[in-house]
């Protein structure tokens, strides 16, 4: 799932477990789902390396990112 | 010995005499700029423009070579005044007067207002100018690519705004020609690549700002496909706050200026933050409440059954006690209180009938406080009294 696919499904649950049609068994399930979602977001939040790089694409059609120095 | 023409034996070729011309008047005039009414317009299929520029006394031939097209926004209209560059010569093989436009302009813009709506209208043709085809952009972008000239201002500024608001976020540049002859290409080839590539999550097209001319690639109907063809979602950022280009209309989102793009691209880092954790105290927060629900709901319900068989036990309690006076009165022992008796024959069985004896048969009789052994000694059975008839009471 990516970073912004976790945020969706944690905004959802967020929604679902102020529903009054929830088992708490379904509750605790969302939960638990929703911590997981929190964890991972935040692990990709501080995972991120910021870098300016080139799109190069080499004779044979491969792509490939090259770093600049260029920090803006 | 003669000049040349000086005598019929001296006669010029036709075109001796016109290249002649040619020549005298080419070094007469240098590149000059003319202006006139456009005339007798002919887009000619070998791609040349052949046209006359006139006023209210004079015309004059001219042509623009399909190469110097290019130059020009668009084919100018029947009757439009136009200024037009270029150098005044002779077409030998009409014997004419010919003037080669280089490079055309209109009255009011009017050359490149009529090749915007041209082109504006093509895309709409197409239903590329949709609004229903805007893509939203990415909430959480990771990667952003940006086409543009590698040393312009606007990739600077790009670049800063991006790493101020969130420095996580990965910046791909794709370099780009972004004015002059070649920038339409090189701005289809970049977007090209980035949509081969496709590992981007939104694209920045644009430049910093300038004249009309410096901007021009950016209402290239090829440059406008390409964009409309990216598999990622495009922001253009051309020019200034009042640049309006053809890229504006056809991407995703048109950003005022390449600082206001890298805005719209990528959220702030902090705010990312503050809505995640808001995220976790909510869900905390729902999860925390059903909880409490259920336990309350829970002791709730113990309550209930506690109070319920604490009733259950009393409603038994009285059943079992007006069941035992029930008993009371219908058991045979009552009867025997009141000092009646019952008699038994030798198993114990009850014998209620006088017919069920003989004379001699020993029985018991069951008193209130024991029992009586005894023989009978007579045996008298009344005659069955006649059943009621039915019905009569």
């Amino acid at each position: 799932m990516t970073f912004e696919e976790n945020l969706e499904r944690l905004e959802q649950i967020a929604t679902s477990l102020v529903r009054d049609d929830l088992s708490l068994e379904q509750a605790l399930t969302l939960f638990e789902e929703g911590i997981a979602k929190l964890k991972a977001a935040s692990a990709e939040l501080t995972k991120a390396e910021g870098r300016v790089a080139k799109l190069v694409e080499k004779a044979d059609g491969v792509f490939e990112t090259v770093d600049t120095d260029d920090r803006g | 010995m003669k000049a040349p023409g000086g005598s019929p034996e001296e006669a010029l070729t036709i075109a001796q005499l016109t290249n002649a011309a040619k020549e005298v008047l080419e070094g007469a005039f240098p590149p000059i700029w003319i202006k006139g009414e456009v005339s007798n317009f002919t887009a000619h299929r070998n791609g040349h423009w052949y046209f006359s520029l006139r006023d209210a006394t004079a015309q004059l031939s001219c042509v623009v070579w399909s190469r110097d097209t290019k130059r020009i926004p668009a084919p100018p209209d029947e009757g439009m005044a136009v200024m037009a560059h270029g150098q005044l010569g002779v077409y030998a093989a009409r014997g004419q007067m010919q003037f080669m436009v280089r490079a055309m302009e209109a009255e009011g813009e009017g050359l490149w207002r009529k090749a915007y709506e041209k082109t504006k209208a093509a895309l709409e043709k197409d239903g590329l100018l949709d609004p229903s085809r805007k893509r939203a952009l990415p909430r959480f972008p990771r990667r952003v690519a940006v086409i543009t000239s590698p040393d312009g201002a606007a990739l600077h500024d790009i670049i800063s705004v991006i790493q101020r608001r969130n420095p996580g976020v990965e910046i791909i540049v794709i370099a780009a020609a972004v004015q002059g002859e070649t920038a339409p290409d090189s701005l289809v080839a970049a977007l090209d690549r980035l949509a081969r590539w496709n590992d981007a999550d939104v694209v920045i097209v644009g430049r910093g700002g300038g004249s009309r001319e410096d901007l021009w690639a950016f209402n290239d109907e090829r440059v406008a496909r390409a964009i409309a063809a990216s598999p990622i979602p495009t922001i253009s950022a051309v020019g200034h706050e009042v640049d309006f280009t053809i890229a504006d209309l056809v991407a995703d989102f048109r950003a005022a200026t390449p600082s206001a793009a890298a805005e719209a691209a990528v959220p702030v880092l902090d705010d990312i933050v503050a809505g995640i954790r808001g995220l976790g105290d909510s869900i905390r927060a729902a999860a925390e409440l059903r909880v409490r629900d259920a336990g309350f709901t829970l002791r709730q319900i113990s309550r209930d059954l506690g109070v319920r068989s604490l009733r259950s036990v009393e409603r038994r309690r009285s059943r079992v006690q007006q069941l035992a006076a029930r008993l009371e009165t219908l058991s045979p022992l009552a009867t025997l209180a009141r000092g009646y008796a019952v008699a038994l024959n030798e198993k114990g069985g009850a014998l209620p009938s006088a017919a069920q004896f003989k004379p001699g048969m020993h029985f018991a009789m069951e008193m209130r406080d024991g029992r009586v052994h005894a023989t009978a000694d007579d045996v008298i059975v009344r005659p069955a009294a006649k059943p009621a008839r039915k019905g009569a009471a």
